[in-house]
């Protein structure tokens, strides 16, 4: 019981935080970008839309950090067991993280927010350029911790504690290098569609149209590159983890005996014990995917469960199929829309495209509606990641059974649950209510021009950020 | 279980000690800031003006908690496993309050209503209160020990952990925070505000001395009395207590007398002080256990094996010095003050941006904030 409650204690935290970081990895990323347009380039306009997207970084930066610290410290408090077990190897990343990324992302965020007009221009735009690069190598680290679990490197096992044998091993993990190119790439994802969806909405409006329009061309362009190198780098995972964590593969495919030259099911209605009622399927697709080849061997669950029960001693090794499944049909799907939705966009806001992009009604509502499926195919990705490595926590080393905090009790957990569910639910309100209004104020005047009209929040002390 | 003290593990547990030091020195000012900002400013400018102070360190002020935190977990994995599940919902509750208090420095100038601006500013100042309240029971109850059996497992539950004497520590954590936040308001502000401020100091000074020497002597005499003491001799954390209570009482008498530089050079060293004496009373100790001297956490039986300590320790000693480095410039950066703007509704501006302030308005004849002012 007070195993399953830390579970979803777990799962409702870190889902949470993640909706928050992709976004400020990448929005970090596009805001430096813009403003390094405007420097280079004395670019008014630039420089209004980084001050404009700067808003919605910062207002969802905050998010991130309030909702880190629990991630930071809940291992302590609700996976005891887990953390001695593993603290020698997992502990060292994280406070790496701590050192190296979120002083540099907080002290430079700070300049950046109160050092406009302060600082030298040049000085102030590598403040954000720090922020960028701090939020991304906080991703590595974080992950280098992530894919220790997934496929535990470089330890060995004292008195039931998993000891650091090799660092060097423990960055140099296959799983950390993939999905750390993947999550970034994720997160570049998710704030181009945010940067293409809320330009969209402004044009619909008819606001500063002109200058939305570079918004959505250069957003657009980034989105697609990165949506090819996401399925690109996604695609190389999945085959890491036929390799690594056979299970999670069959069960993504709900492929219950192995086969070879296995074919790749689109879309099952009934269920997913092996009789469907309906399924759409192409020959010959996951053994493409999963082994790089047309008649590729394909291990099923059955045999699969088989051989772990003798390897690990009895027990069932079979995560949750139905929510592997269709996590990672709607990941990938997902996936495939919004480069569908992001090459056209960026073909349609050409220069010399025969349409001009703030006419296509039609298209810009489509990505207005967008802005969600990166945040749903960030977390249908992770879901699918963890729910999909069960029951381990540690792949092969330890059970997630295995890991609570013993001395805390089920009434405090459902207490702490619960408080966290509320809370959170409610600034979720408060944020996005936030993001909306913040993305649907119009530009700030130039700079240089002040006291003309701007759309905001009506009277502001000069000068006071807080 | 023993060995030679100059060791990695006595380096870690002293390096751990001098994250927490960093962390109550630093954000000590600005829980103190965010506690009196309702009670001391005017109007919403000066509540504006209170939390713009602190508005370019707070996050990197906590980020010293998480080192801590992340430090302790790869260094003495079971002191990280066992305080933080033992003290389970002392720490929600810190977790919620620090959650509402960064939230609520992002949202609550977001809007202009009057309610909205209440429920933030609310949100602020308890988010501040709390943790200020609970760090010190928190540290007290380290100190004065806890019901750890064998495992380890701390079997108090929350009842455990509210014992008198961390009350004690509670209250003399929140005046010496509040105290610490007072001066560096008073040093950071103009006019009414800052004399405000000043006199909220110099009322603050007296109890925060009488507090920490209650605090003082109430522990000594606690931790002289149980089995087994640590390994340095009494005399240690008595005399960094007795360090924290002159400081304190100069502070008193600096800021009576205006000098708030220095005075708030003295809170801080009161803040080093006591927080070196709760280290210096646990040594080698990391969780005291008051059932028997065996099941105490220590350096030793705690730690990470030698190979992560060290790789840590390499981590540590190259990136250490740029992030103080860094840290220390913005200080520089930031370090004028804050002047009220003259009131008059033809001196609120556009929105602020985020980038900060409006390059128009620095360096202004009718000087916005922050502007460059004497000190
Ligand atoms: C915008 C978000 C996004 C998109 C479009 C995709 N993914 Fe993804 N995926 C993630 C966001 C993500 C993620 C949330 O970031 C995960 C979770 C863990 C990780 O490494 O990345 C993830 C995990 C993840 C894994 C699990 C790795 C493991 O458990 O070891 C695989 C196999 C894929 N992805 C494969 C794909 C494929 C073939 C895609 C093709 C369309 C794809 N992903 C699109
Ligand atoms: C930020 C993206 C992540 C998301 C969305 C995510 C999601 C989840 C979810 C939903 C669970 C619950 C699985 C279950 O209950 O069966 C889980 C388990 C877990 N994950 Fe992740 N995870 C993420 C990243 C990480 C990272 C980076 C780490 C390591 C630092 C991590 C460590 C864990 C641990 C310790 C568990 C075990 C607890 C449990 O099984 O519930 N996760 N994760
Ligand atoms: C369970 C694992 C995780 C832990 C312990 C954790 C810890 C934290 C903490 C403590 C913060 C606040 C930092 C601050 O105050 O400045 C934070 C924010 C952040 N985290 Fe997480 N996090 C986890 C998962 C992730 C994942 C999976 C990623 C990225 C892939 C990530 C990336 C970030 C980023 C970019 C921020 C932005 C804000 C900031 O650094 O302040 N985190 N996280």
């Amino acid at each position: 019981m007070t195993e399953l409650l830390d579970r979803w204690q777990f799962g409702v935290t870190i889902v949470y935080h993640f909706l928050f970081v992709p976004l400020t990895i990448g929005l970090g990323v596009l805001v430096a970008w813009m403003q390094t347009l405007a420097y280079r380039r004395k670019d008014a306009d630039w420089d209004r839309l980084a001050r404009f997207f700067g808003r919605l970084f910062l207002i969802n930066f905050a998010m991130g950090v309030v909702t880190g610290i629990v991630q930071e410290f809940q291992f302590g408090m609700n996976w005891s067991n887990y953390s001695i077990f593993v603290g020698n190897i997992f502990g060292a990343p994280l406070a790496m993280e701590g050192l190296l990324a979120f002083f540099l992302e907080s002290t430079f965020l700070g300049l950046w927010i109160f050092g406009r007009g302060r600082l030298s221009e040049r000085v102030h735009l590598a403040c954000i350029w720090l922020v960028a690069f701090g939020s991304t190598i906080s991703a590595l680290f974080i992950l280098a911790a992530n894919a220790w679990m997934q496929h535990p490197v470089g330890f060995r096992i004292v008195d039931h504690k998993a000891l650091l044998t090799d660092i060097w091993a423990v960055f140099a993990n296959s799983t950390l290098w993939e999905e750390f190119a993947h999550t970034v790439l994720a997160a570049f994802v998710t704030a181009a569609m945010v940067v293409v969806g809320v330009s969209a909405w402004q044009m619909l409006k008819r606001r500063d149209v002109r200058i939305f329009a570079r918004a959505a061309t250069l957003a657009s362009g980034f989105a697609a590159v990165c949506l090819v190198a996401t399925i690109t780098t996604g695609d190389m995972q999945a085959r890491l983890m036929d390799e690594q964590q056979p299970m999670k593969m069959a069960a993504a495919e709900a492929l219950y005996n192995t086969a070879s030259g296995a074919s790749f099911s689109l879309l099952t209605i009934g269920n997913l014990s092996g009789q469907p009622i309906f399924q759409i399927r192409v020959p010959h697709l996951l053994s493409l995917i999963a082994d790089l080849s047309y008649d590729g061997k394909v291990q099923g669950i059955n045999q699969l469960q088989k051989a772990e029960a003798k390897k690990y001693g009895p027990g069932s090794y079979v995560p949750v199929i139905w929510l592997t499944y269709w996590s990672f049909r709607l990941m990938v799907g997902l996936g495939i829309v919004m480069l569908v939705v992001a090459a056209w966009t960026w073909w349609l806001s050409r220069k010399r495209s025969r349409w001009r992009l703030e006419d296509c009604r039609r298209t810009l509502w489509v990505l207005v509606a967008c802005i969600v499926a990166p945040f749903a195919a960030n977390t249908f990705g992770w879901l699918f990641t963890e729910m999909g490595r069960q029951p381990w926590i540690v792949y092969g080393l330890m059970k997630t059974s295995q890991a609570f905090s013993p001395t805390v009790g089920t009434g405090s957990v459902i207490g702490t649950l619960a408080g966290f569910t509320v809370l959170y639910s409610a600034l979720g309100a408060v944020d996005v209510a936030l993001m909306r209004r913040a993305a649907r104020q119009s530009l700030d005047p130039p700079a240089g021009e002040e006291g003309a009209a701007g759309g905001g929040s009506g009277e502001e002390v000069a000068g006071l950020v807080y | 279980m023993t060995g030679p003290v100059a060791s990695l593990n006595t380096a870690w547990f002293a390096l751990i000690g001098v994250l927490w030091t960093g962390y109550f020195v630093l954000e000590g000012f600005d829980f103190g800031v965010g506690i009196l900002s309702p009670l001391l400013a005017a109007d919403d400018v000066d509540r504006r003006i209170t939390l713009n102070a602190i508005g370019p360190f707070w996050d990197g002020n906590e980020v010293w908690l998480i080192v801590a935190g992340g430090a302790t977990f790869a260094a003495f994995p079971t002191w990280y496993a066992t305080m933080f599940s033992g003290f389970y919902l002392a720490l929600f509750l810190i977790l919620v309050a620090l959650i509402l208090r960064g939230a609520a420095f992002e949202y609550r100038a977001r809007r202009d209503r009057l309610s909205w601006r209440r429920t933030w500013g609310a949100a602020h100042a308890v988010g501040s209160l709390l943790p200020a309240i609970l760090w010190g029971v928190a540290f007290t109850d380290l100190v004065r020990g806890l019901d750890i059996t064998k495992g380890p497992h701390y079997v108090g539950g929350f009842a455990g952990l509210v014992h008198p004497i961390a009350l004690v520590g509670g209250v003399a954590s929140l005046l010496v925070f509040s105290l610490h936040g007072a001066v560096f308001l008073s040093l950071k502000t103009t006019g009414e505000l800052r004399r405000r401020a000043r006199r909220a100091a110099a009322l603050l000074a007296a109890p925060a001395f009488v507090a920490v020497a209650g605090l003082g002597a109430w522990t000594g005499v606690t931790i002289a009395g149980s089995s087994r003491p640590g390994a340095l001799s009494g005399a240690v954390p008595a005399a960094l207590v007795v360090v924290a209570l002159l400081a304190l009482g100069a502070g008193g008498l600096l800021i009576a007398r205006g000098r708030e530089g220095l005075a708030f050079g003295t809170t801080a060293v009161a803040i080093v002080a006591l927080s070196a004496a709760a280290f210096a009373a646990l040594f080698p100790r990391v969780m005291v256990s008051s059932v028997t001297a065996r099941d105490s956490l220590t350096v030793w039986n705690a730690a990470s094996a030698h190979e992560t300590l060290l790789v840590m320790t390499v981590v540590a000693a190259i990136f250490t010095p740029f992030v103080l480095a860094y840290q220390a410039w913005t200080y520089w950066v930031f370090r004028q003050r804050l002047t009220r703007p003259p009131a008059g509704p033809g001196q609120t501006a556009g929105p602020s941006s985020p980038g900060g302030s409006p390059a128009a308005v620095q360096g202004d004849a009718a000087p916005a904030v922050p502007g460059p002012t004497s000190r």
